[in-house]
């Protein structure tokens, strides 16, 4: 049996269980969303995904409502983009979204710029400017940012845990945080705190998170859709302008996940993990997430290394150390057989290493002395 | 691994057994942890209550060392009640007959003081993995660091046969390697007894095969050492060169200072790194090589995906890609080799070379990657080993083997059993993690993991300093009191130098495998006097 709907006008086909929002995107019609995290149970929540359904009385949540047979739906009529508007508007004014948006034109724009900026301790603008779903939507529906008075977060932005920045003035309590925590990676560390004016995503008795569950694996920063949850060693690091995204493996354990470099000036300033990538999708924890900045360590061997009589090392050029060390192997080969020498491989570094080392070890050597630590 | 990380959250029931895997490998645990909370059942077998025992349907705790004389007991009741897979067993194995003779002696009531659990938990369990089926079972470094790593292993592979849970999706033998690319180093072949592509040392027409394609004559026949003999090697002095690549063995060999004693013996020393570490301090010649993310290639993960690395940055100063450099050395010592990029020994050599990776091309390897066994370049890969039955050598053989107690086991003087692994925050010796922002902060020193009870009984406080002693050395370091241990066992990883498990470990070893016991050995703890 065939069941389908209308959306804008076409007609499309679906599958029971599917949502309006499911059925917008499988054929490449978008609706904005927010708080919806993708493969979990919605929440329903923020309501920007709202749509207008034909003889309903109010517009309903795309997310949340199922596709039903018949069913003719608006994605951008005059009063889905009114209602988005307005979410938009208040979401804005709840906090310091201070990424300069149209409309400014009164002047305590530039005293609400000046304020925001002394609690960022910074003289930029938000740290999630360029990669932010609220800006985003924020220009997409062309929303001036004064219509509400803005009212300032009770909370002040938490600086004090390693790695991940809470910042409670940019977050408009969309939630996806707390399922990332809950039900994707599992870690149980965040919940919803306290009620109505006062909500604020919190963990164990409302302390830092350093001194919760809390693993850093920073799902939540990847989760969140403002500027709410930020990277410490990437806040004002990092603009996706002028950023280069490359895909890569994880170099830490077995699991092997795909991860994005983002890469300026020449420098990965942050990791996120690939979304729907096998085999991780989109998942990191604390290693892969934030365990990159080795490169960049001055402690780095940058020259070959000799070691003098007296023990210390010096310097030496490619040619001298590479010149020593195959006539030194080519000594002890003529003095004691090939398979007085012994090498072990590197589990850690690429394959295309380890295949030249053991065919140094057994085409050029001619010992199959060749091993690694396959077995730790 | 047989099975794949994605079928993890589809499955029905898991036997995790000596895997600490929320801290391990954290993202592998995310998945089994949302199989849990769709319904799946948990089943976990460890010593230590760790985090994910919170998840767990039925946790049997285990004696350290002992997994074998549970496993077998698991098998004996399965037997017993009639509950095995018969047509598995029936159709796709054999040495079913000699299984059961060697596992009619471990009855729950025998096995229990051995490991520890009850009997009526035995049989519980026993009775739940016949219930659901199939069952993922997944391993890690707690089954293969014993002296009897590779029958622990075998008896992994012995009850997923009995049950019937190989070559079905959602089932298998799945160990979770410990290191990004372990499972690549050994597919490339750098071990002492096979070529690239697990092609054997010796075999005849391998040798051939390599011989032209290297295009040398007389490759070496016999097979040759494992680390632990390279390393008595260099101090009885059959080793004279040693080339270590990458590796910190002064930190994470077992016994740092009979470790240390070897390199220090060794007549010429190459280290090949990015740092200087504990053990380039022995080296004569140290070469800088280019580190991860400088580098284009692949790594292999756990379920045999081969995926993408590639270069974000240049290396600093004159570092260079570790595969020039061996390339280099072989040129200095009288050959050229042709491949001149990572893609190039990729796609020109070790995939023509190795049947099983014969399909996977750079071309190919643009979004997942590719799972290997993928002979052909239409192949899509392989997520599932041995399908309906079909092992690699015919059928299934099941291999009895008996319970085996760890090499050192406590004593009057050394009354606890030191079991050692990793942290959440830190990777191995720390030459990478330890110089990330922010994760010291998260974790800056070791401890000595104890249970309430022994620190109740010797008066220790949390966060105090204890002196951990074995036969081989002792170190100072702070005390955990943590509900994950049970008494009579203190837990330690191997991240800093200071307080390294190392310096207490026993290198004792697998026969077989030559893997150290760094799950087992006896020491003794003290309160400092003051
Ligand atoms: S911190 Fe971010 S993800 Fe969490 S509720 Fe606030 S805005 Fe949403
Ligand atoms: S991100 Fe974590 S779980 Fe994934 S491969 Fe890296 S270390 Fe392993
Ligand atoms: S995205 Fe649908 S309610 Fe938030």
């Amino acid at each position: 049996m065939e069941i389908s709907l209308i959306i804008n006008g076409h007609v499309f086909e679906f599958k029971p269980g599917q949502t309006i929002l499911e059925v917008a995107e499988a054929h490449d019609i978008q609706i904005p969303t927010l708080c919806h995290l993708k493969g979990l149970t919605p929440t329903g929540s923020c309501r920007i995904c709202v749509v207008e359904v034909e003889r309903a009385r109010s517009l309903m949540a795309a997310c949340c409502t199922p596709a039903a047979p018949g069913m003719d739906v608006k994605t951008e009529s005059a009063r889905v983009v009114s209602a988005r508007k307005t979410i938009l508007e208040l979401l804005l004014a709840s906090g310091n979204h201070n990424c300069g948006l149209p409309g400014s034109e009164s002047g305590s724009w530039s005293d609400f710029q000046l304020r925001v900026q002394s609690e960022d301790g910074a003289s930029e603008l938000c740290p999630a400017w360029g990669d932010c779903r609220l800006q985003d939507l924020a220009f997409r529906y062309q929303v001036k940012a004064n219509r509400f008075s803005n009212i300032p977060s009770p909370y002040l932005p938490e600086m004090k845990n390693p790695l991940i920045v809470r910042d409670f003035s940019r977050c408009i309590l969309c939630g996806r945080c707390v399922q990332a925590c809950n039900e994707v990676q599992v870690n149980r560390a965040i919940s919803f705190g306290y009620r109505g004016k006062d909500t604020k995503i919190v963990a164990s008795g409302d302390g830092p998170l350093f001194q919760s569950e809390c693993v850093f694996c920073g799902e939540c920063i990847q989760a969140c859709p403002t500027g709410a949850l930020v990277e410490k060693k990437a806040r004002y690091a990092w603009r996706p302008a002028d950023t280069e995204k490359i895909r890569t493996t994880c170099p830490y354990c077995g699991v092997g996940c795909q991860q994005w470099l983002h890469v300026r000036n020449g420098r990965i300033v942050k990791v996120t993990g690939v979304e729907n990538a096998q085999p991780n999708r989109g998942r990191l924890c604390v290693k892969g997430r934030f365990g990159y900045d080795f490169i960049y360590s001055e402690d780095r061997l940058k020259t070959p290394l000799v070691r003098e009589e007296n023990g210390t090392f010096r310097e030496a050029s490619w040619d001298e150390a590479l010149y020593l060390v195959a006539n030194r192997f080519k000594q002890i080969i003529a003095d004691h057989g090939p398979d007085a020498l012994a090498g072990v491989s590197c589990a850690r570094s690429i394959n295309e290493d380890s295949y030249n080392m053991q065919k140094l070890f057994r085409a050029v050597i001619k010992t199959n002395n060749i091993d690694h630590c396959a077995r730790t | 691994m047989t099975n794949s990380f994605n079928e993890f959250d589809k499955a029905k029931m898991f036997l995790v057994i000596g895997s600490n895997m929320t801290e391990a490998h954290p993202v592998a645990a995310t998945f089994v942890k949302n199989a849990v909370l769709n319904g799946a059942e948990l089943i976990l077998v460890d010593p230590r209550k760790h985090r994910l025992a919170d998840f767990a349907t039925l946790h049997a705790q285990i004696r350290v060392g002992s997994d074998i004389a549970f496993l077998n007991s698991l098998m004996h009741v399965l037997i017993a009640e009639d509950l095995y897979d018969k047509k598995f067993v029936n159709s796709c194995t054999i040495g079913f007959k000699e299984l059961t003779e060697t596992v009619q002696a471990y009855s729950p009531e025998m096995a229990t003081g051995i490991c520890g659990v009850e009997p009526e938990l035995i049989r519980t369990i026993a009775r739940r993995l016949a219930a659901v089926k199939p069952c993922m079972l997944c391993y890690t470094l707690g089954i293969t660091e014993h002296t009897c790593g590779r029958n622990n292993v075998v008896s992994t592979a012995n009850l997923q046969m009995l049950l019937g849970n190989m070559g079905v999706e959602c089932g298998g033998v799945n160990p979770l390697r410990g290191q990004n690319n372990v499972q690549g180093a050994c597919d490339m072949g750098a071990l002492p007894n096979v070529f690239p592509g697990y092609q054997k040392v010796g075999d005849l027409t391998a040798m051939a095969k390599f011989e032209k394609a290297w295009n040398v004559d007389r490759l070496p026949g016999k097979n040759g050492l494992m680390i632990p003999q390279m390393m008595d090697g260099l101090v009885s002095g059959a080793v004279k060169g040693f080339y270590i690549f990458g590796e910190n063995l002064a930190n994470t060999e077992p016994d740092i200072r009979k470790v240390e004693h070897e390199l220090a013996s060794a007549e010429f020393l190459v280290c090949q790194d990015i740092f200087q570490n504990e053990t380039t301090r022995f080296a004569h010649v140290i070469l800088p090589a280019a580190a991860w993310s400088e580098n284009d290639g692949t790594f292999t993960n756990s379920e045999r995906r081969v995926s993408r690395v590639r270069t974000a940055s240049p290396p600093p100063g004159e570092a260079k890609p570790n595969w020039w450099i061996f390339k280099q050395i072989a040129k200095r010592m009288g050959q050229e080799w042709e491949s001149d990029s990572a893609r190039e020994i990729w796609d020109n050599e070790l995939s023509e070379l190795a049947p099983s990776l014969h399909g996977i091309k750079y071309a190919r390897l643009e979004g997942n990657g590719l799972q290997w066994p993928c002979p052909t370049e239409d192949h899509e890969g392989t997520c599932f080993l041995h399908k309906d039955g079909a092992f690699t050598c015919g059928l299934g053989q099941f291999l009895p083997v008996e319970w085996t107690p760890p090499a050192e086991v406590p004593d009057a003087d050394y009354p606890f059993v030191l079991s050692t692994g990793r942290r959440l925050t830190h990777y191995h010796t720390r030459t990478q993690t330890g110089r990330c922002e922010g994760l010291n902060d998260l974790l800056g020193e070791e401890t000595a993991d104890i249970s309430l009870a022994d620190a109740g009984t010797m008066g220790i406080q949390q966060g105090e300093l204890i002196r951990v002693k074995s036969r081989r050395g002792e170190v100072l370091v702070k005390a955990n009191v943590t509900r994950e241990v049970p008494s009579g066992m203190v837990w330690m990883a191997f991240h800093f130098r200071e307080a390294c498990a190392n310096w207490l470990t026993n290198p004792a070893f697998d026969p077989i495998t030559l893997t150290a016991e760094y799950k087992a050995c006896a020491v003794a703890i003290e309160k400092i006097e003051n």
